[in-house]
């Protein structure tokens, strides 16, 4: 049977918060924590597959120990493990930290619960933004990686070939690959289900695995964390959108108005630029 | 990114070793994606704070003529690698060709358009060297000599804010920047410059991907690219006044935008919102008509270079970032508009209004 994990990230939703104009700081409080968006339609993939040709999906995060209500969401979607790796240690990693974790984690749940076919990430995280911890786990893990995917077309299990199509900015791209191999999802790959009635009853009794540095003996303590992350934060401000105040045109009709703006746009080096003629 | 700021570890190792800004080519059947081009254009800058040279990669089948593009945009060396393996993008092949070059000749800062694919490269490539990669980047600058730091800046929490993103500890300094934000040079092709060719190592019988297929999206556009934007929004009312502004826009050679407001009404496709959850552009003209100026809004666009409202409420908030604008009523406005810039251009009005050069 395929095993799928997914890696979620429970996330404030950062189209919440807002900016205290008197200090320039951030105004955390009061923001909901949901599951990364993208991170349920990687859910909702994996879930799909084990629907169609059955499979074992393990969800992952890597978070403080409040992300365990994620995880239940997750299982309550149908996930059938979850696991929550925490510890101190941990915070403040930047990408490269932080797929260092992940990818130890996934290798993990493979010796737990078996050799692991196809990892599901999101495209990026609402509050990290750069969607780099999935290439970064891709590579960690020699994992074949297909990012920007809007659809799972085939998941051939016998000769372990998968296809896909990915979304670039000028097209979409089809492409075929080998197990094991990561993917990261676009909402476009899917809409995701709502929990179902005992799957929410199984969530409410379930306890996700737990891990600690302490279950890690092998991890390399200098890189996970701030002190394992190579990018630093040295400074943040608001952006001041700069005010021109421009010129207003006013003609006496909207004949006139038309010809005195076309007047100040010919005015410069536009036309010439733009090769307009005239 | 990590949170705090480290200051204990402040003390730097001697990096004497890597020198020099690279930017690594995109292109696509040998054309080249602009932002690579304008990334050439700010790695200049760069550069030349740094008194350092200014390095491209191109990596393709078939794409010579690119390494002579690049040193048209201002790159003073080329590294070319030309192979058939290479026709398509592929993660492994193409990371395995960046990372030779970068392990051989070393550069201190590594520049990619935040595209799907230089993301995907560029994401692949830090976590191998290893090395700090900043994503999407807006705004770039270095500190002189002898900390030669990257300032990489970029939009965070939704584009509320912006942070500056340093690597101290590790070479080459990475980041991802966004396309439209930067400016290429003046092409000018009678620079000239070494080009270097680079082996690719990767054999087709290594490699598990197979590109299938490509459908082009010819109904999508990337207003990121366009020079004119014709951009409406609720001010409009409906879906039947865009083809005035499509009209304004054949006229000027530009596309059609729009607000939120405007696409989640159903008037227009998202693929053509400006702003915050649309995209951020950059273009020569922005026409803003019946759009408010939500700052959702205008974080997305007011850096271009000459920008027009129109808007009936002389307090709307768009005036403030408008060089040109029209107080009154947009559907009297924008055909008088059009008329005057077919009757400019000597473009004459066909059956269905179209113009035609
Ligand atoms: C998380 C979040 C993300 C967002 N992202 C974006 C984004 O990416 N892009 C974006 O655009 N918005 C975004 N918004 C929405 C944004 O806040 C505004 O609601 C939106 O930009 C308003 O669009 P509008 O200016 O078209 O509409 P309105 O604010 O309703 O403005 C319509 C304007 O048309 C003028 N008008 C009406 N009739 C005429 C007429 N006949 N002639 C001339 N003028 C006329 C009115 O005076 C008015 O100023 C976002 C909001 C949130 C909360
Ligand atoms: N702490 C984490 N734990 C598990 N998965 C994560 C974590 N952070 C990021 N990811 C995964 O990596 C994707 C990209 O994240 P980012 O690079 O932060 O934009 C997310 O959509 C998740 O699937």
């Amino acid at each position: 049977m395929l095993h799928l994990v997914v890696c979620i990230k429970q996330v404030p939703d950062s189209r919440e918060i807002r900016i205290d104009p008197k200090n320039n700081t951030l105004i955390r409080q009061g923001v909901p924590s949901i599951v990364n968006f993208y991170d349920l339609h990687g859910l909702e993939e994996a879930l799909r597959i084990k629907d169609e040709q059955g499979a074992r999906v393990t969800v992952v995060t890597m978070g403080p120990p409040p992300a365990e209500k994620s995880l239940k969401e997750c299982i309550s979607l149908g996930a059938d493990e979850a696991v929550l790796v925490t510890d101190r240690g941990f915070a403040g990693a930047d990408t490269l930290a932080t797929s260092y974790v992940v990818a130890s984690t996934i290798s993990k749940i493979a010796e737990t619960w078996g050799p692991v076919d196809m990892v599901f990430c999101g495209k990026q995280t609402l509050d990290g933004d750069t969607g780099q911890v999935g290439p970064g786990v891709a590579c960690r893990l020699d994992l074949e990686q297909l990012t920007y995917v809007t659809k799972v077309v085939k998941v051939d299990e016998e000769q372990r070939r998968v296809t896909v199509h990915r979304h670039l900015e000028d097209g979409i791209e089809v492409v075929e690959t080998s197990m094991p191999l990561l993917i990261t999802a676009l909402k476009e790959l899917n809409k995701v289900r709502r929990a179902s009635l005992p799957g929410m009853i199984r969530a409410a009794r379930y306890k996700p695995t737990v891990w600690t540095t302490a279950d890690f003996p092998d991890l390399d303590k200098a890189q996970i964390g701030l002190k394992g992350s190579p990018t630093i934060v040295a400074k943040t401000w608001v952006p001041e959108i700069r005010s021109i105040n421009g010129e207003r045109i006013e003609g006496e009709n909207e004949q006139s108005t038309a010809e005195q703006l076309i007047a100040k746009l010919w005015e410069g080096e536009l036309p010439t630029r733009m090769g307009w003629t005239g | 990114m990590a949170e705090e700021q480290v200051e204990a570890e402040d003390i730097m190792p001697d990096w004497s070793a890597f020198r020099g800004v690279l930017i690594v080519v995109e292109q696509r059947d040998g054309i080249a994606k602009q932002v690579s081009w304008q990334l050439l254009g700010e790695g200049k800058k760069l550069a030349n704070k740094l008194e350092t040279k200014l390095m491209a990669l191109v990596i393709g089948h078939e794409v010579e003529h690119l390494a002579q593009e690049a040193i048209s945009y201002g790159a003073d060396e080329v590294y070319l690698c030309d192979a058939a393996e290479l026709k398509t993008y592929r993660t492994r092949p193409y990371s395995r060709v960046c990372l030779k070059m970068i392990h051989e000749f070393k550069p201190e800062i590594v520049l990619f358009g935040a595209t799907a694919t230089g993301r995907d490269l560029a994401g692949a490539i830090a976590t191998h060297l290893p090395t700090g990669l900043t994503a999407d980047t807006t705004q770039l600058d270095v500190e002189e000599h002898p900390s030669r730091l990257l300032l990489a800046s970029r939009p965070a929490f939704s584009e509320k804010m912006m942070a500056t993103i340093l690597c101290k500890q590790y070479r080459p300094q990475m980041a991802t920047a966004r396309a439209g934000v930067f400016q290429a040079l003046p092409r000018d092709t009678t620079r000239q410059a070494p080009i270097k060719r680079i082996d690719n190592e990767m054999r087709e019988e290594e490699i598990a991907t197979r590109v299938m297929d490509f459908i082009r999206e010819t109904g999508t556009i990337n207003l990121e690219e366009v020079e004119v934007i014709v951009a409406g929004g609720r001010g409009l009312g409906g879906a039947e006044p865009f083809k005035m502004l499509q009209e304004l826009a054949d006229a000027l050679g530009g596309v059609v935008g729009a607000s939120r407001a405007a696409v989640d009404a159903g008037w227009i496709g998202h693929d053509h919102q400006v702003g915050q959850t649309g995209q951020t552009v950059r273009p020569r003209l922005y026409f803003a008509i019946g759009i408010s100026g939500a700052v959702q809004h205008t974080v997305g666009m007011s850096s271009s270079d000459v920008i027009v409202a129109i808007n009936k409420d002389e307090n709307a908030p768009i005036f403030q970032f408008a060089h040109y604008g029209i107080v009154g009523d947009l559907f009297k406005i924008v055909p008088a508009i059009t008329e005057a810039v077919k009757s400019k251009r000597g473009l004459f009005a066909s059956v269905g209004g179209q113009a035609h050069e």
